[in-house]
């Protein structure tokens, strides 16, 4: 008599049971998260919402900062966040197109490769003390807008690299090769049937960076953030003020923390409203990519 | 010698240290239509983009031999990869149209070389949709994207996109092998259609396309060429016993 064939491992229980057991461990995180963050927002809009006017978006602190607005904080979070975009697209996606499409694959690319994912985890304030060394003091930028917009551009570099990179090797092969075998050179199948399809992807990229920047406050602790200034920087060599400094400094440095905390608050909101409207854009182009997206089945 | 005749001489390819091709010698005729069949993994795919070079984007490729188009070879070093790929078309395993409209799928070819102003290549799309027997069923849509076609109609596209730029070789690797049974039919027609004007080289795993489509035809095993010559001689008296036992389907 044959012995019956022994499988390893226990055959799979399929029952309604453990089936609902799966769904009920995923799900509960699932909602613990939601109710988490849908808390945060109720807290937050609940405690600040009626400082955020007209006013509080145009108006300079005033009286010792226990009244007026934020705008100097509002130019000067977008000026570091204009200057770190210009400083690191260009490098970046242009480094990240050569690592996809052009370099050959061997161990020196995979080290390099490897890097640039291992810098996009380095803390920020260690980004912060290397702009103090290179832009303020070993470029003699000076604490300023520039100094800290090219920091923070520094340290979004990695992060844009690896996005880019994989929006590039998401486009199929076949229409790099499809060019090539009619006599296109790689530049020109790169530029018409890997670009134009590789871009939605690679501008998802760094909004998602832009918004991170954002909020960043130890990158330009050191580079040229200041606590207070009464006019708005016009050339970029002058120190500014920044929406995440300000609402640190309204929440643990002002003399009077609990008559400033609603402006903290309102600060905190607009901030929150600025990061999450550049997150909707990538999030609103991913859309509109997937619905108008023919080549992935 | 008539144009668009490729001379293959002891030809040896290695991916890394994977013999791959060994001594391949033999003479495509132009202005017909070659099969080149053989059980999978053989080398035929391989031996097919040997002739535009599409292997040299492979890392760690390793070519020996030569190969003359109209007696030029084109692994020499004074070869222009670029033009070669215009002369030498090549039509894929799987249609790879671009994701742009039917229209600029067949003019993308035709813009890189610079063939023609505007109106010329308007000229030029038509003529080469017409030849692929595709004009009559997108003339009224040739704005929509190339991926709402169907599968033998991409197919088709992909061919009419090679045909723009007027090679003398279209190379085909298993362009049936992703289609139902009445596109591959039209395609096959197709291929006899222009086989008065182009040097048509098919890879085939299936037997009886060979018959139908070729004129002549090699017969490749384990990286050799076992037997070359006319279809009708090669399916009715094959001169090797392993022809015969592929043939009658013994094995492949």
């Amino acid at each position: 008599m044959d012995k019956p064939p022994v499988f390893p491992g226990q055959p799979l229980k399929r029952t309604r049971f453990t089936s609902n057991i799966g769904f009920v461990f995923m799900a509960v995180p699932l909602a613990l998260l939601v109710a988490f963050i849908s808390y945060l927002v109720v807290y937050l809009l609940g405690n600040g919402v009626r400082v955020v006017n007209w006013q509080f978006l145009t108006q300079p602190p005033l009286k010792g900062m226990t009244e007026g607005g934020i705008l100097p904080c509002v130019v000067g979070t977008f000026y570091v966040s204009i200057i770190s975009i210009l400083f690191a697209v260009p490098i970046g996606t242009l480094t990240a197109v050569y690592l996809a499409e052009y370099a050959p694959n061997n161990l020196l690319t995979r080290i390099i490769r490897s890097s640039i994912r291992s810098l996009a985890g380095i803390p920020s304030i260690v980004y912060g003390l290397f702009g103090v060394a290179l832009f303020v003091h070993g470029m003699r930028i000076g604490l300023s807008v520039l100094a800290s917009g090219l920091t923070l551009g520094l340290m979004n570099l990695p992060w844009i690299i690896a996005t880019s990179e994989e929006a590039l090797s998401a486009i199929p092969g076949s229409f790099r090769e499809g060019a090539l075998a009619l006599g296109a050179t790689k530049w020109e199948a790169i530029r018409h049937n890997v670009l134009p399809y590789a871009f939605p992807g690679m501008l998802t990229g760094v909004l998602l960076g832009l918004a991170r920047t954002l909020g960043e406050t130890a990158p330009i602790l050191f580079t040229g953030v200041t606590y207070f200034t009464r006019e708005l920087p016009k050339t970029p060599f002058q120190k500014f003020m920044a929406l995440p400094y300000h609402l640190f400094t309204l929440s643990t440095q002002h003399d009077q923390i609990m008559r400033v905390r609603p402006l903290a608050f309102g600060t905190a909101i607009v901030l929150l409203i600025f990061v999450l409207g550049f997150d909707a854009i990538a999030f609103a182009i991913r859309m509109r990519v997937a619905a108008s997206n023919k080549w992935q089945v | 010698m008539t144009k668009g005749t490729i001379e293959i001489e002891k030809l040896n390819l290695w991916f890394g240290t994977n013999h791959v091709l060994k001594d391949i010698t033999f003479t495509i005729p132009a202005k017909a239509v070659t099969a080149i069949m053989g059980p999978s993994g053989c080398g035929k795919s391989t031996l097919l983009r040997s002739i535009n070079r599409m292997n040299d984007l492979i890392t760690g490729v390793r070519i020996s031999g030569r190969i003359l188009i109209d007696g030029q070879d084109i692994y020499a070093d004074a070869t222009d990869v670029i033009e070669l790929r215009k002369r030498v078309g090549m039509v894929f395993q799987k249609p790879n149209p671009f994701p742009k409209s039917i229209y600029e799928n067949v003019a993308f070819g035709l813009r890189i070389h610079r063939m023609g102003n505007p109106n010329e290549i308007r000229a030029r799309v038509e003529r080469a949709l017409r030849v692929a027997n595709l004009w009559e069923e997108t003339k009224h849509r040739l704005g929509e994207n190339a991926f709402t076609l169907s599968g033998g109609q991409q197919q088709r596209l992909c061919l009419a996109r090679c045909l723009a730029v007027e090679p003398e070789i279209i190379l085909l690797d298993e362009p049936a092998s992703a289609l139902d049974p009445q596109s591959t039919a039209r395609l096959e027609e197709l291929l006899v259609q222009i086989k008065n004007d182009y040097t048509v080289v098919i890879v085939t795993h299936n037997i009886q396309q060979a018959a139908r489509v070729s004129d002549y035809c090699a017969f490749i095993m384990l990286g050799e060429l076992v037997e070359f010559d006319r279809t009708e001689r090669v399916f009715t008296r094959p001169s090797d016993k392993r022809t015969e036992d592929f043939l009658t389907g013994k094995f492949g």
